[in-house]
């Protein structure tokens, strides 16, 4: 099975309006909150009126920070956390100060969502406007402070490297420096969030309905902040409408919402609007970067260096420091460099949080490098493929040591690939050598150009997963993993593997997955690790399960012990003639007389456990048309190539890498927050924050490529669930700035938005002219 | 509070008899009075188009209608499109292109492909491009969506012609 296009399970319910939403639950008594939000960028709120609101009937409840007080711990960090981020969390409500727009003051809760929102309106909030600091050079200058008492809006700032970087631009043959700049975008994804808790006070218990992505972790965020032991909180997952990095991770109202089921002791529903989806889910991408490359008389490169400026947005939530620590990390990509040297601050401006969305840094970082090569490559005039072919790391150095340079971690060890041979795939699948003659040509009324870019990307993210199986009278399986599913298909691929690993029929297998019900432990999705953690822990519980049931048999069959007995296409046989011994049925039936162990149902637990991430290489390639008075771009044809290993499932994999591709286009071209001085944002509908749609961008397809096992996992698999995105802004911005070559563009920020990019050919005329 | 409208409708061949507020959405009509849970809400405003569903087999945004405006009218959801425990071609084809991934526009987007196709029976791909691009998709790219429903015109065209399934 694995290896199959096999289709998806899930989309028997989803294609028939069957799925299971978090909106879609409904409990007896249910009440329902509406979170009032701060409509300022930066204020000092001076009190809340909540009368008039809760004179209105149906009204149950309003929540503001004085009632949350002796629960309010700030929400701590989960992942990569970065020197000094600890002292700019969030707490659930604003106590004195709003930080951003958007920012959660209170709750309201009442009997139905239509009176909640009436009632929202009549809360009055007194604010006391402060000036706000927007753009992230101005909050780094700390004239505005944002957390007064932290003395600096810097979160964190360090240095990391390797070798010895500025001897390395010392000696260099060729040096450019240059300033890139990516603009602050995010997943928005299509369900927006939502939450539904119990509190069950007999019992002392509390379900969330809604859960993704980490609900292990996050009922030890929840059960620390409502003082409860883990093991009274349910996390269940149930459908989800996409994540991509964003959903998932504990948000204030994944406090406030079980907080007030226990308090009102009846269930609570929440579900987020797109208005506030857009100014309270976590933003991201948004990096400036001074970057400098050394390049010696070879074209080889000899050292990176820059700075590195990451927008946190105005509190520190749960994976703030990736986007920062990784997108450094990262800056080197696939070549082999051997001087790297970089200061990274984290700066708090008034703007909604950042965390992390698919390709965290990674996007950011490609773009930044990627140009500077093109940049640097013309310059010295190299062709630019012929530049990145000289400095690809190459298959006799892997595994390559790629340096520690995020702090507190361990050094990045690149651990299989053969760059090279991807590389020149990629190109011949492309038909670059024919289509890079357009560069810069005028055809039709179009200036035409290609560019590429190539990328590594981490996957595989410890530090372990759990599944459990159980065997069923009727010989069917039911498998349990702690992997959550936002969409990608765990139902089908986790049955996939667990098909081969106990030569079982695909049908005789049922997946959960998410929930905390399900398992003592596990862990979620996030850095693209369900193939390969998940994947892994369900290989392991099949080879599990085939040793118990190999002794179970053996003791039904009166023997000392299961040796020359086999496990061969799902049943018992004996080895030496290949005799069947038992079949699943009557394993699960058990034993007339025996012991616990050996009859009733036949449960296996089991965790795979590691720390060593896998890493994908990759290059993407676009051939753009660009209309020389609009500044409007066509996306002639685009194509991602990567080497993932192994794929488990070739149609969902390809759907990955394809969807990842078209949402990169979007947040290359189109999507945008943008907020005026005061910290407002004018971008908070569907109208104003654009997304791509069907006709945008037609001509996107993928070369998926399994020449390098990973060598950290039984399966061999790595991660495919964001590459497709990683390399979208480098390789546009390099087949845009050819295009416009002759009009002497050269694109350093991004989006490519028609208004930008308009700018930006303004700019260059401008300059021209005044040259000239 | 406004006093409760009585309306009559058909929802997905069933007649229906409810006393609704005026200012409910015809979605959370559907959604919480009849519990037919498969019209998503994705953005309230009548941009991203989840909430599509058939108006008289006209498909309409239900985040932008009132329940009293169905009143008298025919309403189609996605669960009225197969039969119990089926797929119609058109969903068949969504799972086999890997239309969806996780699933929270497909209604919308099956609804809307589903009264093109009756209108359009022979598309080309742009036309079809063009008949979903009121609907957002965050998963697929659309690409697989705009196959699978040039894909089942093509197999009724074929089906029409030759009597090959």
């Amino acid at each position: 099975m694995i290896g199959r296009a096999q289709e998806r399970n899930e989309d028997l319910r989803l294609l028939t309006g069957q799925g299971r939403f978090v909106d879609d639950i409904k409990r007896p008594g249910m009440l329902h909150a509406v979170v009032v939000r701060s409509p300022m960028g930066h204020a000092r709120v001076l009190g809340i009126d909540a009368s008039a609101a809760l004179e209105l009937p149906g009204v149950v409840e309003v929540i503001t920070f004085a009632d949350i007080a002796p629960w309010a711990r700030p929400i701590p960090q989960r992942t990569c956390p970065l020197p000094g981020m600890e002292n700019f969390l969030q707490r659930p409500l604003a106590e004195d100060i709003v930080r951003y727009v958007g920012e959660p003051v209170a709750m309201v809760i009442a009997e139905s969502r239509y009176i909640a929102e009436d009632a929202a309106e009549l809360i009055h909030v007194d604010y006391d406007g402060l000036e706000a600091a927007v753009d992230a050079h101005a909050a780094a200058q700390n004239a505005v402070l944002i957390h007064a008492a932290q003395g600096s809006n810097i979160a964190s700032a360090y240095h990391v490297g390797r070798g010895d970087v500025d001897a390395a631009f010392r000696g260099a043959h060729y040096t450019r420096k240059e300033r890139f700049y990516v603009h602050r975008h995010s997943a928005v994804p299509l369900e927006t969030r939502g939450l539904v808790a119990e509190w069950d006070a007999a019992a002392g218990h509390l379900n969330v309905w809604g859960a993704g992505k980490v609900p292990f972790a996050n009922r030890g965020i929840l059960a620390g902040m409502l003082d409860l032991p883990p093991s009274a909180i349910d996390m269940i997952e149930v459908d989800v409408g996409g994540s991509f990095g964003v959903r998932g991770d504990f948000y204030p109202e994944d406090f406030l919402v079980p907080f007030a089921a226990r308090l009102l002791c009846r269930p609570v529903k929440w579900i987020e609007d797109r208005r506030e989806n857009l100014m309270a889910m976590n933003h991201s991408r948004e990096m400036h970067c001074e970057l400098e490359i050394a390049v010696d008389r070879d074209g080889l490169i000899q050292g990176l260096r820059g700075q590195v400026l990451s927008d946190l947005g105005a509190y520190v939530r749960t994976n703030s420091g990736v986007m920062a620590g990784k997108g450094t990390q990262f800056l080197q990509g696939a070549y082999a460099i051997p001087n790297l040297g970089f200061d990274v601050r984290a700066v708090i401006p008034n703007k909604t949080p950042a965390g992390t969305y698919r390709g965290p840094g990674r996007y950011e970082s490609c773009f930044f490098r990627e140009r500077l090569i093109d940049i640097a490559a013309k310059e010295m005039g190299i062709d630019p493929v012929e530049f990145r072919r000289r400095n690809l790391i190459t298959a006799a150095q892997m595994p390559y040591d790629a340096g520690p340079l995020v702090p507190g971690q361990p050094t990045t060890v690149y651990d299989s690939g053969d760059y090279p041979t991807v590389f020149e795939r990629g190109l011949a699948h492309f038909g670059y050598d024919a289509l890079q003659a357009r560069n810069g040509q005028l055809i039709d009324g179009r200036l035409h150009g290609v560019g590429l870019a190539c990328f590594t990307e981490s996957t595989g993210g410890g530090p372990g997963e759990h599944a459990r199986l159980e065997l069923r009278a009727d010989g069917s399986f039911d498998l349990f993993v702690g992997s959550s599913s936002a969409g990608q298909g765990h139902e089908t691929v986790m049955a996939q593997v667990l098909a081969d690993a106990l030569g079982v029929p695909y049908d005789s297998i049922r997946v959960h997955h998410g929930s905390t019900t399900y398992l003592k432990q596990g862990f979620g999705a996030y850095h693209s690790r369900s193939a390969v953690m998940g994947g892994s822990a369900v290989l392991k519980v099949g080879q599990a399960m085939q040793r118990v049931l190999l002794e179970r048999a053996a003791s039904l069959n009166g023997l000392a012990g299961p040796q020359g007995l086999a496990w061969r296409e799902g049943r018992v046989v004996r080895e030496i003639d290949g005799a069947v011994i038992a079949t699943p049925v009557a394993l699960a039936a058990g034993l007339p007389v025996c012991g616990p162990h050996e009859r009733g149902p036949v449960s296996v637990e089991t965790s795979f456990e590691n720390d060593k991430l896998t890493f994908t290489f990759g290059l993407q390639l676009a051939h753009v048309s660009v209309d020389p008075k609009t500044a409007q771009v066509k996306v002639e044809k685009f194509l991602c190539v990567e080497d993932v290993g192994r794929m488990l499932n070739p149609l969902i994999v390809h759907g990955q890498t394809v969807g990842a591709a078209v949402q990169g286009l979007g947040g290359t071209f189109l999507d945008e927050f943008i907020y005026d001085e005061d910290g407002q944002l004018i971008t908070g509908t569907f109208a104003d924050y654009l997304l791509p749609v069907a006709t945008d961008f037609e001509h996107v397809d993928a070369l998926t490529l399994e020449l390098s096992p990973s060598p950290s996992n039984p399966l061999g698999v790595k991660g495919a669930g964001e590459g497709g995105i990683i390399g979208t802004g480098a390789a546009l911005s390099n087949a845009v700035s050819n295009a416009l070559s002759g009009l002497s563009v050269s694109v350093t920020r991004l989006p490519m938005s028609l208004d930008r990019l308009a700018a930006t050919m303004r700019e260059a005329r401008n300059a021209e002219g005044a040259s000239a | 509070m406004t006093e409760a409208i009585r309306i009559q409708l058909r929802v997905n061949g069933q007649a229906v008899e409810r006393d609704v507020e005026p200012r409910l959405t015809l979605a959370d009509f559907l959604r919480d009075e009849l519990d037919l849970t498969g019209t998503h809400l994705g953005c309230e405003h009548g941009v991203c188009g989840a909430c599509t569903v058939l108006l008289d087999q006209e498909p309409v945004r239900a985040c932008l209608m009132f329940a009293v405006q169905a009143d008298g009218r025919d309403v189609g959801t996605v669960e009225g499109l197969s039969r119990p425990g089926e797929l119609t071609d058109l969903q068949a084809s969504f799972r086999r292109h890997h239309a969806l991934q996780c699933g929270f526009c497909t209604p919308g987007m099956l609804t809307t492909a589903h009264a093109f196709l009756e209108r359009t029976p022979c598309p080309t791909r742009e036309e079809a491009c063009e008949a979903i691009s009121g609907n957002i998709c965050r998963c697929t790219g659309y690409i697989p969506i705009v196959d699978a429903i040039v894909a089942t015109a093509e197999a009724r065209q074929a089906q029409k012609a030759g009597g090959r399934p």
